[in-house]
C-alpha cells in the first residue's frame, strides 16, 4: 500500500514538470494494445457473425467442423487428466526427495518452452513416423499408428504442456507450511489424515490452474499437430487444423466461426485460471497479516 | 504467464510429518518407485524426441546434413526467420516496456482491463492469428482498400508476417517486465530526483539498469517464440518458396516432398538455436544472482 501512495505522488510531480508526457506514454501504449490485439479480436467476432446467430451454429455443427471440434476437446482432456497426474507427481519427487540427478531432472522439465512446437512435430515423426523403426515395429506388432491418429496428438500436446502443471504445484508444494503438518501430527493426526486434510487442500488450486493452461493451451495447437496428425477429416483433424483448411479452400464463414468457438474456450479458461491464481494471492495474503 | 518464471528449487531437507510417516509405512520402495516411475516419463516424454531428432538428422551421416542445409532456399528461409524475428524484438522491447510501465505506473480507468488483454495470445490458435489478419489484409480484407491505394503488400509479404509474429509474441516482454517494475523500490527514483535528475536521467539511470535482466529474459523468450512461429506465418505469409518462405515453413515443405534428412537437419538447427538462447540466459541470469 505505502508503495502506491509514493507512486502517485513522483507521477504528478512528473506530470507537472512534463505536463504531456505522461498522457503520451499511456496513449501510445494503449493504441498499440487496441492495434495488435483488440481489432483482430474485434473483425474475427464480426466476420464469424455477420450471416446471424443461426448461420453460425450451422456452421460449427456442419460435421467436419463438429468433428473436428470434438477430436480437439477429447484429446485436449485426456492430454490435461494425465498431465495432472504425472506432473503433480513429478513437482511432488522433485520437491520431497533427494536423488542423483534431480538438478538435471529439473532442468529437463522446462525444455518444451524452448523448443518450436513444429519441431516438436518433427522429432515425433522421426519416432513413430510408418518408415521409422519404432513406428513400423508398433504397427506391424500391435496394429498400433501413433502418426496420423489420436495418440499422436495427445503426445505432443504432453510434451508441449509437461511444465505447466509442474511450474504451477512446485512453487506451492516448496511452501507449504510444515508448522501445520506437525500441529496436526501432535493432534494425534495420522498420514493419511495430514495428506488429505493439510497437505492436499492448498495443492487443489495450482493443479487446477496448471490443468486449464494445458487445456487452453492445447485448444490452438497447430505447427505439431499438423505435422504428427495430418489433416484427415473426421479422424485426425483437430479444430485447428480445420481453421487452417478452411482458410486455404475460402470458406470464410466456416473458418471464422469456427476460430471464434476455439478462441471463446481457450480464452474463457484462460480468464479462470487467472482469476483463480488471483484469488489464491489474495487469499494468501491476507493470512499472513 | 508464471510458468517459465518459477523457481528451480533446490529443497532443503524437510522434517514433514506426513513424509516421516510415509517413510516408515510405505519405506523406500515407494520413494524409489515414483523417482523411477517420473524419470521414466520424462525420459520417454522429453528427452527420447530429442535424442531420436539429433539421431534422425545424422542418420546418414554429418556430409549428408551439411549439403541438405547448404541450398538457397534454406539460407533464405533461414535469413526470413532472423530478420522477422530482430524486428519483433526491437519493436516488442520499445513498445512492451511502455505497456509494462503504463500499466505498472499509472492508475487509470479500464486499466485492469490490460491485464487480460495482454494474455489473449495465449489462447489464440496461431492459425486464427494469421487469419484475423488476413481478414484485415487480405484480398477481399476489411483493410484492402486502404492497403492498395498505399501501395504496400501486407498479406503474402514480410509485413503481415511481422505483424503475426508481433502479435503471438505479445505477451513475453509484458510478463517479464510488469514484476520487475512491480518489485522496484521507486524511493531510488525520487532520491535520484531530488539530486537534481530530470524525469529522462532517472529513467536512464536509475529504473532502467535495474530492469535490465527482465529485458534480457523478455527479449530472449520472444525471440526464442518468434524463431519457432510456424501457424500465424503460414497463412498470412503463405510459404512461397524462395520468398515468403520461414524455417519453420522450410521444414513443412521438405517434410512433405519427403526430404527427411533437409527437414530433419533444418528442424535440428532451429530447435539447437532457440535452445541455446533460452539456456544461455538462463545460466547468465543464474550467475548474475
Amino acid at each position: 500500500m505505502n508503495l502506491q501512495v509514493t507512486t502517485t505522488q513522483t507521477n504528478t510531480k512528473r506530470t507537472l514538470s512534463i505536463p504531456w508526457g505522461q498522457l503520451g506514454i499511456r496513449s501510445a501504449a494503449l493504441v498499440y494494445l487496441a492495434l495488435l490485439l483488440l481489432v483482430p479480436l474485434l473483425i474475427i467476432l464480426q466476420d464469424g457473425l455477420r450471416e446471424g446467430l443461426a448461420e453460425f451454429w450451422r456452421q460449427i455443427t456442419l460435421p467436419a467442423a463438429w468433428s473436428a471440434l470434438k477430436l480437439t476437446l477429447w484429446t485436449s482432456t485426456l492430454m490435461t487428466v494425465i498431465n495432472i497426474i504425472m506432473g503433480t507427481l513429478t513437482a511432488f519427487v522433485l520437491v520431497r526427495y533427494e536423488f542423483p540427478g534431480k538438478n538435471i531432472l529439473n532442468g529437463i522439465i522446462d525444455l518444451p518452452l524452448a523448443i518450436p512446437t513444429l519441431v516438436t512435430g518433427v522429432m515425433l515423426v522421426i519416432l513413430f513416423g510408418p518408415q521409422e523403426a519404432l513406428g513400423a515395429w508398433l504397427k506391424d506388432k500391435f496394429d498400433f499408428s501413433v502418426m496420423f491418429a489420436p495418440p499422436g496428438i495427445i503426445l505432443a500436446l504432453l510434451f508441449l504442456t509437461f511444465p505447466f502443471v509442474v511450474r504451477s504445484v512446485q512453487p506451492v508444494l516448496m511452501d507449504l507450511d510444515l508448522s501445520q503438518e506437525r500441529a496436526a501430527s501432535t493432534l494425534g493426526a495420522g498420514g493419511w489424515t495430514i495428506f488429505r486434510r493439510i497437505i492436499l487442500p492448498p495443492l487443489t488450486l495450482p493443479v487446477i490452474t496448471g490443468g486449464l493452461l494445458s487445456f487452453a493451451r492445447a485448444i490452438g495447437e497447430f505447427g505439431s499437430i499438423v505435422i504428427v496428425a495430418g489433416n484427415i477429416p473426421f479422424r485426425s483433424q483437430t479444430a485447428a487444423v480445420y481453421v487452417f483448411g478452411e482458410v486455404e479452400s475460402e470458406n470464410r464463414l466456416g473458418a471464422s466461426a469456427v476460430s471464434i468457438v476455439m478462441v471463446a474456450i481457450a480464452y474463457g479458461l484462460l480468464m479462470f485460471a487467472e482469476y483463480l491464481r488471483n484469488r489464491r494471492s489474495k487469499g494468501s495474503k491476507k493470512e499472513s497479516t | 504467464m508464471s510458468v517459465t518464471e518459477s523457481p528451480r528449487g533446490v529443497m532443503v531437507k524437510t522434517q514433514s510429518p506426513f513424509l516421516d510417516w510415509w517413510d516408515k509405512n510405505k519405506g523406500k520402495w515407494t520413494k524409489w518407485s515414483l523417482i523411477t516411475l517420473v524419470v521414466a516419463y520424462v525420459a520417454f516424454l522429453i528427452v527420447t524426441p530429442i535424442v531420436a531428432l539429433a539421431l534422425g538428422a545424422f542418420e546418414q551421416g554429418i556430409g549428408k546434413v551439411f549439403s541438405s542445409l547448404n541450398h538457397p532456399d534454406v539460407f533464405l528461409a533461414f535469413w526470413n526467420t532472423i530478420w522477422i524475428s530482430l524486428v519483433v524484438v526491437t519493436i516488442h522491447a520499445i513498445f512492451g516496456t511502455l505497456v509494462a510501465w503504463v500499466f505498472v505506473r499509472h492508475r487509470f480507468p479500464g486499466r485492469n482491463l490490460i491485464n487480460g488483454l495482454v494474455d489473449m495470445p495465449f489462447a489464440v490458435s496461431p492459425v486464427v492469428a494469421g487469419y484475423m489478419l488476413l481478414l484485415l489484409f487480405g484480398r477481399n480484407g476489411m483493410l484492402a482498400p486502404v492497403i492498395d491505394a498505399l501501395g504496400i503488400q501486407v498479406a503474402f509479404a514480410m509485413p503481415g508476417m511481422v505483424l503475426a509474429t508481433l502479435f503471438v509474441t505479445m505477451p513475453f516482454m509484458i510478463r517479464e517486465l510488469v514484476p520487475v517494475l512491480e518489485a522496484f523500490d521507486t524511493r531510488q527514483e525520487k532520491a535520484a530526483a531530488t539530486l537534481g535528475a530530470n524525469g529522462w536521467q532517472t529513467f536512464w539511470r536509475v529504473t532502467f539498469p535495474a530492469l535490465r535482466w527482465g529485458m534480457i529474459y523478455g527479449i530472449t523468450l520472444t525471440f526464442a517464440r518468434a524463431l519457432g512461429e510456424f501457424g500465424a506465418v503460414l497463412v498470412i505469409g503463405g510459404g512461397v518458396q524462395g520468398r515468403t518462405e520461414t524455417a519453420t515453413l522450410f521444414i513443412y515443405r521438405a517434410l512433405d516432398e519427403r526430404q527427411y534428412i533437409g527437414a530433419y537437419s533444418a528442424a535440428l538447427v532451429l530447435g539447437l538455436f532457440s535452445l541455446i538462447l533460452v539456456l544461455g540466459s538462463d545460466w547468465l541470469r543464474n550467475r548474475k544472482r
